[in-house]
Order: C-alpha cells, then sequence, then structure tokens
C-alpha cells in the first residue's frame, strides 16, 4: 500500500481554531503527523512597544478568551514581583475564585466538544447548558462572560460581595450535580472507552521528555501542577495534583472531568476562607528588570517572561502557552494511531491555537 | 531573575548534561539587545524548580539546535527563526522559515526584531 499525504484542517468539524496537520497515511494508519500554523497569528507580544504595562492587562486576556483571566493574573503576577508589591491577601483569593471558575468552564466547555467529537450530541449540549451557570456567575461577578478583566496590577479590579458568593456557592450546586449526573456517560460508557482506551498513548517517561504540560502530563502519571507552587492563596487552600496513569485520550478525560469538580470545591474553599480587607495594592512607578513567573491554566503550565526597562513600555513579552508544549506530544501520539482517530486524540490535548500562535 | 551564562559552544552538552539530571525543557525567549546581537535564554524544569541560561549571539551566526536532545524544543526554534531571523544548526524539523509567516519574499522580514531586516535582503549580503 503506498503513502497518502492526508491534509488535516485547518477548517474540521472537531476544531473550533485553525490547525492544520499532514497526516502521512498508509492502509488508514498514520505514520507521520507535522503540524502548521500561522492561520491566526497576531503578534501580540510586540504590541509591548505599543501599548504600555498597565493598557498590557487588556491584551494578554486576549490571548485566549477561554483562560484569559488566569493570563492577565499571570502578567500581574510578574509585574508585582517587578515592581516588589504586596497583593492583598483579599485580591489573592479572589484571583483563585475567578480563575477556577475560569478552569471550570474551560473544563465543561472541553467535555461538551470532546463528547460530541465522538457523537454524543446530547451530552455535548447539556455539559455547555452546564457551563452557562458559569458564564452567568462571570457576568454577573465581572460584567463580561468570557474575558472577565478583573485583574489590575497591585489586586483586582473588582470585589465580590458576601451576597455574590453565596449565590455562587447555590449555583456551584446545581453545576455539581450536572456534572455528577454525566459521569456514568463520560466515564463509564462502553462507547467512550472503544474510542479512547489505550489511543494516542503517552508514556510517563515520552511525556515528561516531550514538555507535555497539564493534563495531558498529569494523564500520563506525572503528578506536576503549577498550583503546588502556592502562587496566589494556594498556600492556604487544600490541593493535591490530579494524576491518571493510563497515559491515553481516555486518561486525559479523566483527569479533566475529575479537575473541574476539584475546581468547585477551591471555589467553595476560597470563599470560605475569603478574608476582609482592601482588594488591590496602591502601584507606583515603573518596572525594571526581568522577570519570569508560571500558572496552572486549564490545559496547563504557562510562562510569562518579562523585560523592562524603567519606562512605561516593556522591552520584551514572551508568553509560552500550554497548547504549544503539548504539540510536539500530539505529533508523538498520532503515529500507529487510525485515520478516524485522529480527531479525537487532536482534542484530547484541548489544543487552543489562539494561545498557541498569540 | 539568576540565570547562568553559557558558551554556544557547550551548549548542547550543557542540555544533555541536564536531561541526563532529570530535567524537562520548558521554552526559549529571544531578546534582541542591539542592533547585531540576540540573546536567547533557556528556560528549563526539574521539580517545579525552573533554570535559565543564557547565551549571546550574533545575528548572522549560526546557533545549535537543542531539538536532537530535547526534540519539543523544534517547535519554539522555529518560531524564533520566523520572529527574529536566526539559523540553527541541526534543527530536527526545519519550516524553513514559514512556521507562521508565508514564504512570500514581501512579508519574509525579522518582524520581533526592532532592527529588522528583509530576509531577501539578508540572502543577497
Amino acid at each position: 500500500m503506498s503513502k497518502t499525504i492526508v491534509p488535516f484542517g485547518p477548517q474540521h468539524p472537531v476544531l473550533p481554531e485553525p490547525i492544520h496537520l499532514s497526516l502521512t497515511v498508509e492502509d488508514e494508519i498514520v505514520q507521520e503527523a507535522v503540524p502548521a500554523f500561522g492561520y491566526v497569528h497576531r503578534g501580540l507580544e510586540k504590541l509591548v512597544e505599543k501599548r504600555d504595562f498597565h493598557q498590557m492587562i487588556q491584551v494578554v486576556e486576549r490571548v485566549c478568551g477561554i483562560c484569559s483571566m488566569i493570563h492577565a493574573m499571570c502578567y500581574c503576577q510578574a509585574l508585582e514581583a517587578l515592581m516588589n508589591v504586596e497583593v492583598p491577601r483579599r485580591a489573592k483569593f479572589l484571583r483563585v475564585i475567578w480563575s477556577e471558575l475560569h478552569r471550570i468552564h474551560s473544563h465543561l466547555l472541553w467535555l461538551g466538544l470532546y463528547a460530541d467529537a465522538f457523537g454524543f450530541e446530547s451530552v455535548f449540549m447539556q455539559f455547555w447548558k452546564i457551563r452557562e451557570r458559569i458564564m452567568d456567575i462571570n457576568e454577573s461577578t465581572a460584567g463580561n462572560r468570557v474575558i472577565v478583566s478583573v485583574n489590575q496590577v497591585g489586586g483586582t479590579r473588582r470585589d465580590l460581595p458576601s451576597s455574590q458568593c453565596e449565590w455562587i456557592l447555590t449555583e456551584l450546586v446545581e453545576v455539581e450535580k450536572g456534572i455528577k449526573d454525566l459521569e456514568a456517560t463520560m466515564l463509564d460508557n462502553y462507547t467512550v472507552k472503544k474510542r479512547t482506551i489505550g489511543k494516542g498513548v503517552l508514556s510517563k517517561e515520552m511525556a515528561y521528555e516531550l514538555g507535555a504540560a497539564g493534563p495531558t502530563l498529569r494523564a500520563s502519571g506525572v503528578a506536576q501542577d503549577l498550583r503546588q507552587l502556592q502562587y496566589e492563596a494556594f498556600d492556604e487552600l487544600d490541593f493535591e495534583p490530579v494524576v491518571e496513569t493510563g497515559g491515553d485520550a481516555y486518561a486525559r478525560g479523566v483527569v479533566r472531568f475529575r479537575e473541574t469538580l476539584q475546581s468547585i470545591d477551591l471555589v467553595r474553599q476560597a470563599i470560605s476562607r475569603l478574608p476582609g480587607g482592601e482588594t488591590a495594592a496602591k502601584v507606583k512607578g515603573k518596572p525594571e528588570g526581568e522577570v519570569v513567573r508560571r500558572v496552572e491554566q486549564p490545559r496547563g503550565e504557562c510562562l510569562y517572561y518579562l523585560n523592562a526597562n524603567g519606562t512605561k513600555f516593556l522591552d520584551r513579552l514572551r508568553i509560552r502557552t500550554p497548547t504549544f508544549a503539548n504539540i510536539p506530544p500530539l505529533a508523538h501520539m498520532l503515529p500507529g494511531m487510525e485515520l478516524a482517530d485522529v480527531p479525537v486524540l487532536i482534542l484530547s490535548i484541548d489544543p487552543c491555537i489562539s494561545c498557541t500562535e498569540r | 531573575m539568576e540565570t547562568f551564562e553559557i558558551e554556544k559552544k557547550d551548549l548542547v552538552r550543557q542540555a544533555q548534561t541536564l536531561k541526563d539530571g532529570g530535567h524537562r525543557f520548558v521554552t526559549l525567549t529571544c531578546l534582541e539587545t542591539d542592533p547585531d546581537h540576540l540573546e536567547i535564554i533557556y528556560h528549563f524544569d526539574k521539580d517545579l524548580e525552573i533554570s535559565h541560561y543564557r547565551m549571546r549571539t550574533a545575528k548572522n551566526e549560526t546557533v545549535p539546535s537543542l531539538s536532537p536532545v530535547f526534540f519539543a524544543a523544534f517547535l519554539v526554534e522555529n518560531e524564533i527563526i520566523d520572529q527574529f531571523g536566526i539559523t540553527f544548526e541541526n534543527l530536527v524539523l526545519d519550516f524553513g522559515g514559514t512556521l507562521y509567516l508565508d514564504d512570500n519574499d514581501d512579508i519574509s522580514t525579522t518582524p520581533f526584531c526592532k532592527y529588522g531586516v528583509k530576509r531577501q535582503e539578508k540572502n543577497n549580503q
């Protein structure tokens, strides 16, 4: 059987964003997968030459809509480190609450898309219906559904009054119930297991060596989650990384499913321990020096490098997003798989091309 | 931010030593320091501890690729080729400066350099 090159993407029903893969197949078995990019590159890092370091908060929020709050949080953490700003304790808890709400709605979005990829359209709609409650929380607490824009250098621009905290807890009861109702369908269903168990296996050693990030890394048995660094208020919350050992598409789904429930618990913990006080420290001066900060986004480790020269414009901003780190593992896991499995396997790393190309 | 200075000739050997010691590759950061020079900062991680190695290079010099040691480096090295016009030696998968950019010469510049040059002009030199 001769080899054939099958172009996959940039437009494909399972791809919410454009990525192209040149798949070399032989008898419908993938032999090689070469990724190609460049469809949505915006050069956002370059904008530091045109926008001052405060305005760049709005820019980095647009690196990725789904984890916009966490991008801004990481960027602000880096600036706060450069400018020796001590963020008020309440603001740290507020950041945890909004960032974990982001993780919940990101994972729910993914769970819906994943279900849709293997034909479970009803489950797709049910996950997205549950997700709407989180989007409502975002809108009510921050004024926007997706790009909540709550971060500023030194803390948060918004506060959560106790009435809103109580309402969030009430909503989370329904969100948790809805997710658990779908647990058997997502994790103990014959069709789902048939499509995902043993597919796209990434061993613990290869996941580590290839620099995999987030649920893709933890599903291969590596207990690494940047929240273990105890940034913001994680030093006061009970947290252990969710780890699976299968290394396949099923394990990656299980990690995200369990992390969704874990994030609900983290929001509850943060609200129950939310201290009083200010939500932002006063910030004076301009940043100078260089710094690296890392946070855990829904898709994994995100790194920000800032180089500042004491003016209002940064010299360099560099963002390493988790999907960027998960492309080499994806290229590694596809060879040997059937062509029909490729859409599910691509989705199993939860690709965000908007993040990847920035 | 603490960084370790590293010479170009020692780069691949040091990367292999780090890999053998259990480090994983995180990413590279490329900076333009002046019209003629760039710096590349190599970020590695072990047990959530991140370490940084800084290497200085002239813009017209070739830089050894880390991709033979850490395969994951091929993607960011191709990105740096697109953005800063560097040439990497022994890159395992070379997109030839078209990871993001079109292969149209009119837009084949070094967009992330303040002192950028068109690749077409560079090739003619």
